[in-house]
This record gives structure tokens, sequence and C-alpha cells, in this order.
């Protein structure tokens, strides 16, 4: 049997891009500060994973103002979507493909 | 890539998927409390509009007398204070258990979905008290407060929706036989509460 790896998306090979992408899809937007707490990683660790997913154009960011302490705000594009439903299909596909 | 990782990247994406939308640290317990304190406060009105010692369904007091009003509005608060500020304590703490922070983005949408119909039911029920319309109160409460718990079902546990729903159907009833409004209130917000805690807490506080 032939798998189609072109869906397999070189970008979520890092864990923490795939748990970003994760809950960006679930949800409509999330803050840096909760996602911080979620996925349990160091800002920078986190800040330079969302800066690479943004310059892959999956994620945009929402810089807003709270009471004057900046708010970031996270959001998925159409593209990060399409990319990250690919590559789940992809290890889907991968998972099939050792068990038959 | 090894079999195993493929398959802890799969499930780890569920989990967050999950987490990330749902806060679970609401207590089934202090649902348990909080119907409680409604049944207390049935309790209270009960004997403020009945009296203790009269027959049954002969009434001391109608609820259009102004101190009355005044008493069971007072009762109504205080009941609603504490309920909500056991809920946000046992909150707090089954989130620590649970190492979940109290204040992320779930909880954040989950209180945007209840204030919403909460505060059309409040200000609804206020203004019906004020046109005089007192058979249609303990219905609105209930069914605003119904709507509520429907809408926060997207954002924590399903089992709140149908804890909702039967708020709703309760509320609905309550109109269906005015002047039992009290017995109503006391099955929606009192036994309904308890039910609903003890199936919360058995199911996921273990």
């Amino acid at each position: 049997m032939k798998i189609n790896l072109d869906q397999y998306d070189k970008i979520f090979e890092n864990k923490v891009r795939l748990q970003i992408m994760s809950v960006l899809v679930a949800n409509e937007e999330y803050d840096f500060i909760s996602l911080k707490t979620l996925l349990d990683v160091t800002d920078g660790n986190l800040a330079s994973n969302l800066k690479s997913l943004e310059k892959e154009g999956y994620i945009e960011i929402l810089k807003t103002f709270i009471d004057r302490k900046p708010n970031t705000r996270y959001r998925k594009t159409e593209k990060g979507k399409a990319a990250f439903l690919n590559h789940l299909t992809a290890l889907e596909n991968l998972i099939k493909k050792r068990y038959t | 890539m090894k079999e195993e990782d493929l398959i802890k990247d799969i499930s780890q994406i569920r989990k967050l998927m999950e987490k990330s939308t749902k806060f679970i640290s609401i207590s089934g317990l202090s649902s348990v409390l909080i119907g409680i304190y409604a049944l207390l406060g049935s309790a209270y009105a009960y004997y403020e509009v009945y009296g203790f010692d009269s027959q049954a369904g002969y009434r001391d007091h109608y609820v259009n007398e102004p101190l009355v009003i005044v008493k069971l509005m007072v009762a109504a608060l205080l009941v609603l204070v504490a309920s909500i500020t056991t809920g946000i304590v046992m909150a707090k703490r089954k989130a620590k258990k649970l190492q979940q922070p109290i204040w992320n983005q779930t909880s954040k949408d989950l209180l945007l979905a209840m204030t919403v119909p909460l505060i059309a039911g409040g200000i609804f029920t206020l203004l019906l008290m004020q046109r005089g319309m007192f058979i249609a109160v303990a219905s609105s409460l209930l069914i605003f407060y119904g709507l509520a718990l429907v809408a926060a079902g997207s954002f924590t546990f399903k089992e709140i929706k149908g804890l909702g729903m039967c708020e709703i159907a309760i509320g609905l009833l309550a109109l269906v036989f005015p002047g039992y409004g009290i017995i109503f209130w006391s099955i929606g917000f009192g036994v309904l509460h308890i039910i609903y805690g003890v199936i919360v807490h058995n199911k996921y506080d273990k």
C-alpha cells in the first residue's frame, strides 16, 4: 500500500507547535498566558514556536491592551487550520498502514 | 517516526482540545450545598407566607404585602450570594487540585455565556414584580436560569445542559400551575441541584 506523505507537515514535528495548533483549532482564539499555563512551557519556548507558526502563516496575532497591560491573543488562519487537518490525516494514515 | 510517538501525539492533541475548551473545575459538592441553601430559603419563605402552625393551604399572608415581599427578596438575595460564594470557593479548590487555572479563556467564555441570560432574566423578573405580576416570578427565574445553564453547557460538563433543560421545564410547569411557585422553586433550585451535584460528584470528582 502506498501512503501519500505530502500531507505530513514538518512544522508540526515540533510537539509544542502541534499542541499550540490543537488548542487554536478547538478555540476561536487563545491568549498567551492561558496557552502557557495549559501547555506548561516556558515563555521563550512558547514565543519562539508561536513566531515560527506565524511566519508560516498558520496563525495570526491580535495585540490589544487591557487596563494598559498588553494582552496578546492568537487565532488560527484558514491556511493553518487546513495544514493541521492535513497533518492529522497523515498521522492517521501512518497508523493505519502499520495495522493493515 | 515510531508508533508510540504517533499514538502519543494523537492522544495529546485530543486531550488538549478537550482541556482547552472545557472548564472542568466545577465541583459537584458545591451544587449539593447550593441545593440545600435553596431548600432552606424556600422553607423560610414558606414560613413567612403560610405561617408556622396554620393548616396546609391556609395562608397567613399573601405575596403582595410589601413587608413580605421585602423579606422574601432579602432571603432570595442571601441564598444567591451564599450560592455564588460557595460555587467560586469550591471551584478554586478543585482547580488547585487539578493544577488548572480558574481564570482562563474557557472560564471567561463560560461566564459570559451565562451572564447574558442571567442579566436579562434578572431585569425581566424585576419588571414583572414592578408590574405586580408576581404569578410569573418563580417561573421566569427558573426559565432564565435554565437557559443560562444550557448556554454554559458548551464550556463544561455536558450534564449541565440536562440540568438546564429540567429547570426550564419546571419553570414552564410553574406557570401552568400558578400559586405553587414555592414548590416548583424548591424542586428547581433545591432538589435538582442536589441530584445534579451527586451525579457530577460521582462521575468526575472521584
